[in-house]
């Protein structure tokens, strides 16, 4: 195991992580590294496990074997208070956005602040402010989670995810279901975060297009590995079979059109057999 | 029948360790109620929800099982002329067991139900996660509270639900049926005696407060985050509170009025 | 902030109701109100039998209640059923020739003690005594002694 502190521009490293689920491995022995103001984005098919990263950068799941290492401390070694001291340094993007639903979208935003800071009403009604309009919700602010359409769900969350000037946001699927606009929005609003507020962004997902637009470096993972690294035009221009077939979105290549089975031919004069 | 024996003992080591995990979760509940009393207002809003939300379930169920027990008394005690005994009939029966049990499991279906369904649909829609990753302890911040504000409720809703129902057994007894007022009054103050069954009474209740608040949350926590997952749940949530109450019931029935 | 103050209404009312109810069951349903340990004073009574009496049972004068048992224990010299009788303070003025008998109220209720008021001028004391006591009477006895009876009339 490397115990060796991680190089001062990674903000976040995963040294050979291995995870599994059951009997099933999610992660085999992989060696991530985040770059200190870099938006970095994990990408591969659903079902890979590229949520379970991201719990697993924010200490919410433990790996078998491996660590993961954020700003210099070793995320699972951390007491309690430590790591809930780290966590309010990182703001997290749920893909369904997590609002909670019995708060205004105003409240929503003032959570954490009222949760870990003891400023006055005052004070937190400007910040609230401010961070909605940094998403263009000021207007909503008295509206109800369950009144704001899909995307702008995911902006309240993203202001609220800022709320405590985070110096690193993790984005679960934050494209996944949107309309074209409210996409081209996030995808401005995410890089835009990024470059103005100097943060680390570390992008889950699987949408190729928009994505290798915002991204500066990019991890591609296929069934517990890393299949192709690098910036998207090395990305591109990847001679990995797999890599290329991801991008593209062909529908066979190393990975099949179909399910594991049987002969074809075998199958479909077996019928009437009992088996 | 090696294969029974084999899902006996899965069975066993599944609700073995489902107990294991609903014990480190009453746990943490206890250990964040210090968290909560600091913060008034969190414990407000929950016996909003729990309590005054399940008021008028259980003051009307109360007037109508204290009728009930009014007609069903007058009828069988007027064939041995003890009508006059109606009061004590009816409170003993309201404060020692109807009112604990009757106004717990209503509890349970009106509050323990809703409060399992709202933590399950707050952890399929990632909410718990969320809080956790803000650096906010989902359990001290929603979970204890509402525990808090069930445990509380508990006994003020049984303590009213008897009180309502002794009220509508007077009204059908002395005001339909013509048992004398003064009679089913002190006939009751004599018969009714306050550490025995009264307090008895408000233990069970809060014994059952307790009990149904830990079940319900526990399961709203433990589901299975899906809307499927959240349903099972709350439906588990029902039946097993349901089932420790009248079990508790029992246990503290015989342990309070066994030796009289 | 007007939903709130609505919300924190409606807590206030139901918390108060359901201490209302608590309190409607301990003052006006049970035993509490009528009689409590404090303001009462006790007098000793010794029967010979003191039969199906228990601790808690009332003790009435006239037919009506002013005192309740508090412990019935057996005397191991005397082979008499000292019974500890505990009298509301209101009712300060027994005479200290007061009768106690142990009655049944109806064929099959309970028993309870009765005080049958004397015409001394003296009155018990707290820890007094009662002297003149008549026992419990005992159903199988009673039908016993009936049947005995009837059977030496008809010879």
């Amino acid at each position: 195991m490397v115990n060796s502190v991680s190089s001062q521009d990674n903000l976040v490293s995963v040294r050979n992580l291995t995870f599994s689920r059951g009997s099933k491995k999610i992660f085999d022995d992989i060696s991530l590294d985040f770059q200190r103001g870099k938006i970095t984005a994990i990408m591969g098919p659903s079902g890979t496990g590229k949520t379970t990263l991201l719990k697993l950068i924010g200490g919410q799941l433990f790996p078998d074997h491996g660590s993961v290492f954020v700003d210099g401390k070793n995320v699972h070694q951390l007491r309690r208070a430590e790591l809930y001291d780290l966590r309010k340094r990182l703001g997290m993007l749920f893909q369904s956005g997590a609002l909670l639903t019995d708060m205004t979208v105003f409240d929503n935003v003032a959570f954490p602040l009222r949760e870990h800071t003891h400023l006055p009403e005052s004070m937190i009604r400007t910040l609230v402010l401010m961070k909605l309009q940094a998403v263009g919700l000021r207007g909503a602010k008295d509206l109800m989670p369950n009144e704001l359409s899909g995307g702008m769900s995911r902006r309240v969350a993203l202001a609220r995810a800022i709320a405590l000037d985070p110096m690193m946001i993790l984005y679960d699927e934050p494209f996944t279901g949107q309309d074209p606009i409210s996409m081209g929005v996030l995808v401005h609003l995410i890089k835009s975060l990024n470059n103005i507020l100097g943060l680390t962004s570390i992008i889950v997902s699987h949408d190729v297009h928009d994505t290798s637009a915002i991204a500066d470096y990019i991890y591609v993972l296929s069934e517990g590995k890393i299949v192709g690294q690098g910036t998207p035009e090395q990305i591109q221009q990847s001679d990995s079979e797999w890599v290329k077939q991801f991008m593209t979105g062909a529908a066979d290549g190393p990975v099949h059109f179909h399910y594991p089975s049987k002969d074809y031919v075998d199958d479909l004069l077996s019928i009437g057999k009992r088996y | 029948m090696i294969r029974f024996i084999q899902n006996l003992g899965k069975s066993t080591r599944i609700s073995f360790t489902k107990l294991g995990r609903a014990s480190y979760f009453l746990i943490q509940i206890i250990s964040g109620i210090a968290s909560v009393l600091v913060r008034p207002r969190l414990l407000l809003n929950q016996l909003y929800s729990v309590g005054v939300l399940s008021f008028l379930i259980i003051t009307i169920s109360g007037l109508f099982v204290g009728m009930v027990l009014g007609l069903q008394g007058y009828y069988t005690l007027s064939d041995f002329g003890a009508e006059e005994t109606l009061g004590v009939m009816v409170a003993a029966s309201l404060v020692r067991e109807l009112g604990p049990v009757v106004s717990a499991l209503l509890f349970a279906g009106r509050a323990g139900s809703a409060l399992t369904a709202e933590i399950g649909l707050m952890k399929a829609t990632e909410q718990l996660s969320g809080m956790e990753m803000m650096a906010v302890d989902p359990v001290k911040r929603i979970i204890t509270p509402r525990f808090l504000a069930g445990f509380i409720s508990m006994p003020l809703l049984a303590g009213l639900f008897s009180a309502v129902g002794i009220i509508g057994g007077e009204m059908i007894g002395s005001g339909l049926l013509g048992v004398d007022e003064g009679a089913y009054w002190s006939q009751m103050q004599a018969g009714i005696d306050f550490y025995d069954d009264i307090i008895n009474g408000v233990i069970k209740s809060v014994v059952f407060g307790f009990v149904t608040s830990w079940i319900a949350l526990f399961e709203g926590y433990d589901a299975i985050p899906t809307s499927e997952g959240v349903s099972r749940a709350t439906t588990r949530t029902v039946v097993n509170s349901a089932f420790s109450i009248l079990g508790l019931d029992f246990i503290l029935t015989a342990l309070m009025f066994g030796d009289n | 902030m007007q939903h709130t103050t609505t919300q924190d209404t409606l807590v206030g009312l139901f918390v108060a109701s359901g201490i209302v109810g608590l309190f409607f069951l301990a003052m006006h349903v049970s035993n509490l109100s009528s009689f409590s340990d404090q303001d009462s004073y006790v007098i000793t009574a010794r029967f010979e039998n003191s039969g199906g009496l228990k601790v808690k049972s009332p003790v009435s004068a006239a037919g009506v209640k002013i005192g309740k048992v508090t412990s019935i224990s057996f005397d191991p010299k005397t082979y008499e059923s000292v019974v500890q009788l505990n009298i509301d303070a209101k009712y300060n003025t027994l005479p200290d020739d007061t009768t106690a008998s142990i009655f049944t109220a109806g064929l099959l209720g309970e028993q309870y003690v009765n005080l049958e008021p004397g015409g001394s001028e003296e009155y018990l004391k707290s820890n007094g005594k009662i002297e003149i006591t008549q026992s419990a009477i005992i159903l199988e006895k009673a039908i016993g002694q009936f049947l005995f009876k009837s059977a030496e009339e008809k010879k």
